[in-house]
């Protein structure tokens, strides 16, 4: 007969046993049943964040139901143990019921600490732990101008970025002299702290508090100094507490400052019940990060299969961003190991901190802390684990950049062992292995092979890294590079362009090229910089393709049609008389575009400035019809006119297209705006959508018509239009940044490691830290903002660049065209190769 | 030879004709002078100093349309790409890089006090 074993907890660490029960099939030997006390299945606490921001339940939910119905484990959500009987063997539940156990194992978790501070009873006093807990402060900050975090750590600082996004003016309280004083030293602190209050989050340290005043209702806080602040909301998150109740009342064996006892083996006093995650006190202390946490599980699962297998601490080492801003601690972070000596790099201009504890014989980096760049995060990391020596010039490992640091070691350096995930403790080896074994090209192949990466996230840029490193080793091409005058990826030479100030493909050529370009990379730096800098085109015209460098579409034949701009698709009768006065003028074959605007063909090359002027007069600008540029705005006509539109679709659809008119970007723009659900404007077949709801809108991303059709995603619902010019923002400056040239939105999502999931958390969640730098990038595009074609006719030296010769005023007869259907055709090809 | 015949070499030069002013000639791009009312594009090469002359039309599609192309090199041979269907051309031996049996003519460029000059049989 199985055995039985039943866990109680149902939360990251349970879950974590779960899945390694399964995976060493060891469900065989034994029955599971797993009971947890919240309502939801196990889920992803590590993000518990992203709930606050919109992530729905199932996507945080660590396995489905149907996962353990397959595996034959009994999971009870919504369930409470009271006691634990040891002599017979069983628990009991709330509800009355009790189950028998072979074996049990206590994943009871932790619960929020709170300081016993008077009036924490008050209404408006939140802790940050679970769903329940997230639900209730977003209902709660609605009404909320002030809030305020206890507690600087890791978590706290999370907090108050959630209600600091919810538009609440949010201080945090720590009552140390610096912020996450576990992981960071008085000056690391001091920087972060900089850099936050610049993000607009207010910071007070050495903030003892001694009471929450106020009513029923939470007003304001008190220090121990005497002095108060004015608050609506408090959100307490000062650290956990293990929940070790259960265990207490039956008698097992608890540390002084709580926690359930266990040995390496992660044992209780009782010899048939364990305990494993943040309700252990194992190896002296209690593990508040995942990993180690992970760790037990792991072992418990080793031990029961009868390896012999020990728990001896682990890796606190961490690396986030926080409200913009890069933080890491890896190794004895702090330098309290013997002889430990630290090298300090500290720039308090460009908010940087880097302190690197070395062994006193200057061999080995013992640990470190990194404020504001964590880019060397990975090597550093590896550096300390793996006992690398270290290069004599050892300054050189301050002022390095880059990811390995002044080091110069690579990920192929590091031992086969070399633990690259610690989350899911996947070794260097069996990652080339399965790169190797299995001829995987992409990051997304690995995660799901080996499960590396799909923690915390850290390591994935050193899979990146083994991933180039292998595949080279195999002979393999990785790198997209631009074509062969530059050893660049587009996103490099963006970065170039920025960084080095760079204003022509002349000095780009020179400092990072080499030969003379070709129409592969003159118009992408051309575009590049246009993204970049938005000074007129006409500057650059040689490295324009043809419709770039005349401000016109070339057709057949060799003449150019022209696009002016019509915002949203809406015109007034008056502008359309202009439109059919200046094409009868010249001649213009006229049809109306997709777009919903109006194009007018025929015109010749020294026609253009001419047509324009007169088109300017009148009030019209350039529709960058020509460019890899924001196109049109599609609108319906929605709640102006229409008896079902719910907003005015048409005015967004202006406001939006004014906004992004002239935008360059690597491929060309499309958007549209849908006043209802009945989504007239095709919307989300557009590079963007935004679609009217009850609510506001739904903006959708990344649709295509054409080849390839694609929908567009939803990015967020139900939001306003300063949200949604917000996320618009956001995503197009990503995607200007990142995507290879000649990319549509819709390509480059499919290709973007973690797809929509991913641009969400970039777009909505600034997980890269960038959401304003790309907010000020593209106000400052929107800025200086000029119609090339307005620049042009006002300027001789420009217009002349519109001659058919150089040394004629003749214009090209060549161009010929014949009758069609009352209107113009250019005359057919000649012969067809 | 088939190629040799497209190249007009200096010597066999019958006629230099004197187009434009050098400095009215965008740098690094081409642009189109009439020769005898003949349209011939001429490519200027200022980052290394050379100067190329081929037939404006594309012998793909029979477009005017060489002098509107963006210029470069590939393997360190100038070229130009055709701005309808992105057929490139050798600036030195008229010959289709992309694959196809076109062939242009090229004519030999000289700049001489400030004017640009195409040589002609």
């Amino acid at each position: 007969m199985k055995k039985k074993i039943i866990v109680v907890g149902n939360g990251m660490t349970s879950v974590k046993f779960c899945q390694k029960m399964v995976e060493a099939e060891l469900l065989n030997n034994y029955e599971l049943l797993v009971i947890g006390d919240e309502k939801y299945l196990g889920y992803d606490r590590v993000h518990l964040t992203d709930y606050y921001t919109g992530t729905p339940v199932t996507e945080l939910t660590l396995e489905p139901l149907e996962w353990y119905n397959k595996n034959h484990i009994e999971v009870l959500t919504g369930n409470l143990v009271i006691e634990i009987d040891k002599a017979n063997k069983q628990i009991k539940m709330q509800h009355g019921s009790a189950y028998n156990y072979d074996i049990l194992v206590l994943a009871t978790g932790s619960s929020a600490f709170v300081p016993p501070i008077p009036g924490v009873e008050k209404t408006g006093v939140f802790v940050y732990r679970t769903f329940e807990d997230l639900d209730a402060i977003k209902t709660f900050v609605k009404n909320a101008k002030k809030g305020v975090v206890i507690g600087g750590g890791l978590l706290g600082l999370e907090a108050a970025k959630a209600i600091m996004d919810d538009n609440v003016a949010t201080t945090v309280l720590e009552r140390m002299p610096w912020l996450m004083g576990r992981q960071l030293d008085e000056r690391g602190g001091a920087m972060l702290k900089q850099k936050l209050q610049k993000q607009g989050l207010a910071v007070m340290t050495d903030a003892i508090t001694s009471e929450f005043l106020g009513e029923e209702r939470v007003t304001g806080v008190a220090f121990a100094d005497g002095s108060k602040i004015e608050t609506d909301v408090v959100v307490i998150s000062a650290g956990i507490k293990p929940r070790d109740e259960l265990a207490r009342k039956a008698g097992l064996e608890i540390g002084k400052n709580g926690g359930i006892v266990v040995d390496n083996g992660m044992r209780t006093s009782q010899p048939d019940i364990y305990a494993i995650g943040e309700c252990a006190l194992a190896a002296g202390m209690i593990w508040g990060l995942v990993s180690p946490c992970y760790q037990m599980a792991e072992i418990l699962v080793e031990r029961l299969k009868g390896e012999d297998k020990w728990f001896t601490g682990a890796d606190m080492s961490t690396k986030l961003k926080l409200i913009g801003t890069e933080v890491a601690s890896f190794g004895d972070a702090l330098g309290q190991a013997q002889g430990s000596i630290p090298l300090i790099l500290e720039n308090k201009f460009s908010g940087i901190y880097k302190r690197l504890n070395i062994s006193e014989d200057g061999k080995y980096l013992l640990g470190g802390i990194l404020v504001g760049d964590t880019s060397e995060y990975n090597m550093l990391l590896q550096a300390s684990k793996n006992r690398i020596k270290l290069p004599k010039d050892i300054d050189s490992m301050l002022v390095g950049t880059g990811k390995g640091g002044g080091l110069t070691i690579g990920v192929l350096d590091l031992p086969e062992e070399a633990a690259i995930c610690s989350c899911e403790s996947v070794s260097k080896g069996k990652i080339c292995h399965s790169i190797e074994a299995n001829n995987f090209t992409q990051i997304g192949e690995i995660k799901k092979h080996t499960k590396a990466g799909t923690g915390c996230g850290g390591c994935v840029p050193m899979l990146d890294d083994l991933l180039t490193a292998t595949l080279k080793k195999q002979g393999k091409e990785v790198k997209k590079v631009l074509c062969e005058h530059f050893h660049f990826t587009r996103q490099e030479l963006y970065d170039l362009i920025k960084i080095e100030k760079i204003k022509t493909f002349h000095d780009l050529l020179i400092k990072h090229g080499k030969g003379a370009g070709c129409e592969i990379c003159k118009p992408a730096v051309a575009s590049l910089l246009a993204s970049i800098w938005n000074e007129t085109i006409v500057k650059h015209q040689v490295i324009q393709d043809t419709n770039d460098r005349f401000l016109a579409n070339i057709q057949r034949g060799g003449s150019y049609s022209i696009v002016p701009r019509i915002p949203g698709g809406e015109i007034t009768p008056q502008k359309l008389e202009v439109l059919g006065k200046i094409a009868d003028k010249y001649n213009l074959y006229c049809k109306i575009t997709g777009g919903q605007r109006i194009d007018m063909f025929g015109a010749r090359v020294d026609q253009l400035p001419q047509i324009w002027e007169e088109l300017i007069a009148e009030g019209f600008e350039s529709g960058h019809a020509y460019g890899k540029a924001l196109r049109t705005v599609k609108s319906c006509v929605g709640s102006t006119w229409c008896r079902f539109g719910l907003h005015d679709s048409v005015g967004f659809a202006i406001e939006v297209e004014n906004r992004y008119k002239g935008l360059r970007a690597p491929h060309k723009i499309k958007g549209g705006v849908s006043g209802c659900i009945r989504e007239c404007a095709e919307a989300r077949g557009k590079d963007f959508g935004i679609i009217a709801t009850e609510k506001g809108w739904n903006l959708f991303v990344c649709g295509n018509g054409g080849a390839n059709p694609a929908h567009a995603v939803l990015l967020a619902s139900d939001i306003d239009k300063e949200t949604c010019i917000k996320y618009l923002d956001r995503f197009l400056m990503y995607y200007i940044k990142t995507a290879a040239p000649l990319t549509r939105t819709a390509k480059w999502l499919s290709g973007l490691e973690g797809g929509i999931e991913h641009l969400k958390d970039v777009v909505i969640n600034d997980s890269l830290g960038l959401a304003h730098e790309f907010e000020k990038d593209m106000q400052y595009l929107v800025d200086t903002y000029k119609c090339e074609w307005k620049e042009v006719i006002e300027n001789p030296e420009l217009r002349m660049k519109f001659k058919a010769f150089i040394n004629s005023e003749d214009h090209d007869t060549s161009i010929e065209f014949v009758p069609m259907r009352d209107q113009k055709m250019p005359t057919p090809w000649v012969k067809e190769h | 030879m088939e190629t040799l015949e497209n190249i007009i070499t200096k010597k066999e030069v019958k006629l230099w004709y004197k187009t434009a002013k050098a400095v009215d000639f965008p740098e690094n791009g081409g642009a189109c002078v009439l020769v005898d009312g003949q349209q011939i594009a001429v490519f200027n090469f200022s980052a290394s100093n050379e100067w190329y002359a081929t037939q404006n039309m594309c012998p793909h599609k029979y477009e005017m349309a060489l002098s509107r192309g963006i210029t470069g090199d590939s393997s360190e041979e100038p070229k130009v790409a055709c701005p309808f269907h992105k057929k490139s051309f050798s600036l030195k031996s008229g010959q289709c890089l992309s694959g196809d049996p076109y062939q242009i003519e090229v004519y030999p460029v000289k700049v001489e006090n400030g004017y640009v000059y195409i040589g002609i049989k």
